[in-house]
């Protein structure tokens, strides 16, 4: 693996060595007190973030680090791009100055893959940290991670993704890596916060969510971001909360063994209650939890294994 | 000072005859002989057609002149086979009064290689709030035929009803970038499946028809004419074909690139793809084809859009839309209407000059290849190919979307006024 970009493409075989790594590294790191290894000893990976973030960006220095890589981290507000820097020159600056892998959050989607494009002469690796609207796969591989230890295989699993399937890149990499690992996906959205031409992603589109609820293995909440509320997507917070979110009321249409997602920060109240974030069936800090693994195996297939095996 | 044209195929057909300019005008057609002091072009067979007309092109200068001036674009029209351009009004400053269309005019004159008639703005400063002069504009030294906001949509229905109104006491046409702005916030690339997967934020056809829709009838309430740029959509060519059937004097362009490129193009993320209407898909491209070969959409025009590198190689959302068109138009039309049997050499004849010429009114433009007529000519090797490479094309910038593409169809000479603009790809 040289780049990571994208889950739509993405070889199964290459997730599933990537997910397998994770569980390893994690099993190594159980009950340690000193989370080091060394593999990563001498390398540099930065982060280059143009979109605020505190989970993804602490998530990726935290699994540098965990490597012993050394971690750079490079916001928008506070560097060159203030003064006007393109993107490209600012890629093109970070792989000179050494960096071995550059982790990119940017509002434009494809942006990560222009990154790839023009940083493949120095040969610098790109992670995708989530390009504007296209796709965010390291969030899809830390919940298919979590899907699997609570799960077991996705085989056949049934998983609803609920909200705003449209302006989420957590959605198109979890449709397309869940699709890839033999898991069905049923979107459940108000048609508004579906793409056009949704029918031709490998998934099935309801706008009932409670006749959803007794047949999946997991369902995948979706933040509502706030612009989104007055962009008359739909008429008001309180009608979407009782058409789509997930109440107390709704959880107990699920089957005992299914599980509760959500990618975070979580709107409380909104797309989610309180007790239901907070219930045994939620996986909502395991999440966070394995997002350090996933991406320690990540960083681990791009810089230290030759080939994708582990 | 003459010039002997040997053994063209005017309009591609019947066999090869001679054709002498003299003075700016075709003498004679049949088997002459080589006047003295003539220069000769040895055609070879090759197809002649009346100069192209093109009724959309951005020449950038003022503003802009890093990426294009009328010097460089003009060069690139010559040898794409064009004798006359319509220049756009979103220069910077805008062409919305008397001063910038004659400054744009009159340069074009002293470059001399192709008829530059600049396009006077709408409104003012193309804010599309107040009408601009265009009796003004209409009545200066540029003599000023087309009016268009492009790049913008003159959005308010009832300024662009005034603006139809208005035109027709001018014998102007009123050309409509159809794009209605609140269905396009925030657009980057056609509303559709692979845009859906992309997570570009959709550019819907209906915001494109609804805006032809309106002005159609607008136009016919008015009796004024209309020009549609670039139709990029299958439902716009039906409500054309709606809209002529009824009446309605409306006329339509269509781009190249629409009719070759597919939002295909977007999963390569390189925003040289990115143009505004965006690549639609392949069903639109085959039916903006049927219709420009059936009438619907009467011409082809380049929506030629210079852009420097740093606008262009970026990631999608910074990139302007646009690309390079003067000198690759023949070729794409060539490739996607002629090789397919749909239009012959007078059907590109048409489309690329005699109604061009006519919409935006010019009398010495698109003329038959007749004795007595003026000499404004392109000879086409119809045969040949050639590798498009940006850096090597007339214009300053060098954003084509065609880079690397091996095309049919070769300008080989251009006569503005009997005058050699171009000859085998260098300019006369």
């Amino acid at each position: 693996m040289k780049h990571l970009l994208a889950t739509d493409g993405l070889d199964p075989a290459v997730a599933t060595a990537v997910l397998d790594t994770a569980d390893e590294l994690k099993h190594t790191l159980l009950g340690r007190e000193v989370k080091k290894l060394p593999t990563l000893r001498g390398r540099t990976v930065v982060t280059l973030f143009y979109e605020n973030s505190t989970r993804t960006r602490v998530s990726f220095e935290i699994a540098g680090k965990w490597m012993s890589a050394d971690v750079i981290n490079v916001s928008a507000s506070s560097s060159s791009v203030n003064k006007g820097e393109s993107l490209r020159d600012t890629a093109l600056t970070l792989a000179a100055a050494g960096a071995d892998c550059v982790i990119v959050r940017h509002p434009a989607s494809g942006a990560a893959q222009r990154l790839a494009g023009w940083l493949a002469e120095p040969g610098t690796s790109v992670v995708n940290a989530g390009d504007g609207t296209h796709e965010h796969p390291t969030q899809a591989l830390l919940d298919a991670a979590t899907l699997r230890e609570r799960l077991g295989s996705l085989k056949d699993r049934r998983i609803a993704i609920v909200g705003d399937v449209l302006h989420s890149r957590v959605a198109r990499s979890n449709i397309h890596l869940l699709a890839a690992l033999g898991a069905e996906v049923v979107l459940v959205a108000p048609p508004t916060l579906l793409p056009y031409g949704v029918e031709s992603l490998p998934v099935t589109v309801s706008h009932d969510l409670d006749a959803e609820l007794p047949a999946v293995d997991a369902v995948m909440m979706l933040r509502v971001q706030a612009e989104r509320m007055h962009g008359g997507f739909f008429p008001s917070a309180r009608e979407y909360s009782i058409a789509y979110g997930l109440s107390e009321r709704r959880q107990k249409l699920l089957p005992d063994h299914a599980v509760v997602l959500h990618p975070g920060p979580m709107l409380r109240g909104m797309e989610i209650a309180s007790a239901v974030a907070d219930s045994p069936a939620s996986a909502i800090t395991e999440q966070v939890r394995n997002g350090v693994h996933v991406r320690m195996a990540v960083l681990y297939h791009l810089l230290a294994s030759e080939g994708a095996a582990a | 000072m003459s010039t002997l044209i040997k053994g063209a195929r005017p309009y591609g057909e019947g066999d090869p005859v001679d054709v002498l300019v003299e003075d700016g005008v075709i003498t004679a057609i049949g088997a002459i002989d080589v006047p003295e002091d003539a220069e000769v072009i040895d055609a070879a067979g090759q197809v002649l057609l009346p100069g192209f007309v093109d009724l959309h092109t951005h020449l950038r200068e003022p503003g802009r002149e890093d990426t294009e001036t009328i010097d460089s674009g003009s060069a690139a029209a010559a040898l794409g086979g064009y004798t006359a351009v319509f220049a756009m009004a979103n220069t910077d400053p805008v062409a919305d009064n008397a001063v910038i269309v004659d400054h744009v005019w009159r340069r074009g004159q002293e470059v001399g290689l192709v008829d530059v008639h600049p396009v006077g703005a709408v409104t003012v400063g193309l804010k599309g709030e107040k009408l601009a002069e265009l009796g003004t504009m209409a009545n200066s030294q540029a003599r000023v035929k087309v009016f268009s906001d492009d790049g913008l949509c003159v959005a308010d229905p009832l300024l662009m009803r005034r603006a139809l109104e208005y035109s027709t006491a001018l014998d102007v046409v009123i050309a409509q970038h159809a794009e209605e702005p609140r269905l396009t916030v925030g657009a980057q690339a056609h509303e559709g499946e692979r845009a859906a997967r992309l997570g570009y934020t959709g550019w819907p056809a209906a915001a494109e028809e609804s805006i032809v829709a309106r002005d159609c009838l607008l136009a016919l309430h008015a009796n004024a004419r209309l020009h549609v740029c670039h139709v990029s959509t299958s439902g716009t060519a039906d409500v054309l074909r709606w809209a002529k059937d009824r009446g309605t004097k409306v006329s339509a362009e269509v781009t190249p690139h629409h009719l070759l490129l597919t939002d295909e193009r977007l999963a390569t993320y390189d925003p040289v793809n990115k143009v505004n209407p965006p690549l639609r898909t392949e069903s639109d491209a085959e039916k903006l084809r049927t219709a420009l070969a059936d009438g619907t959409i009467d011409c082809v025009a380049t929506d030629h859009a210079p852009h420097a590198v740093q606008d262009k190689d970026t990631e999608w959302t910074a990139a302007r839309p646009g690309m390079l068109g003067l000198q690759t138009a023949l070729s794409i039309v060539t490739e996607t209407m002629v090789r397919t049997g749909l239009l012959d050499w007078r059907g590109v004849a048409r489309v690329m000059s005699e109604r061009p010429a006519e919409i935006g009114n010019l009398a010495d433009q698109g003329r038959p290849i007749a004795v007595g007529e003026p000499a404004n000519l392109a000879l086409v090797d119809p045969d040949a190919e050639w590798t498009v490479r940006g850096a090597e094309l007339a214009s300053i910038a060098a954003n084509t979307p065609y880079e690397g593409m091996r095309l049919p169809g070769v300008v080989t000479a251009t006569l503005l006024r009997g005058r050699i603009t171009a000859r085998d790809g260098k300019i006369g």
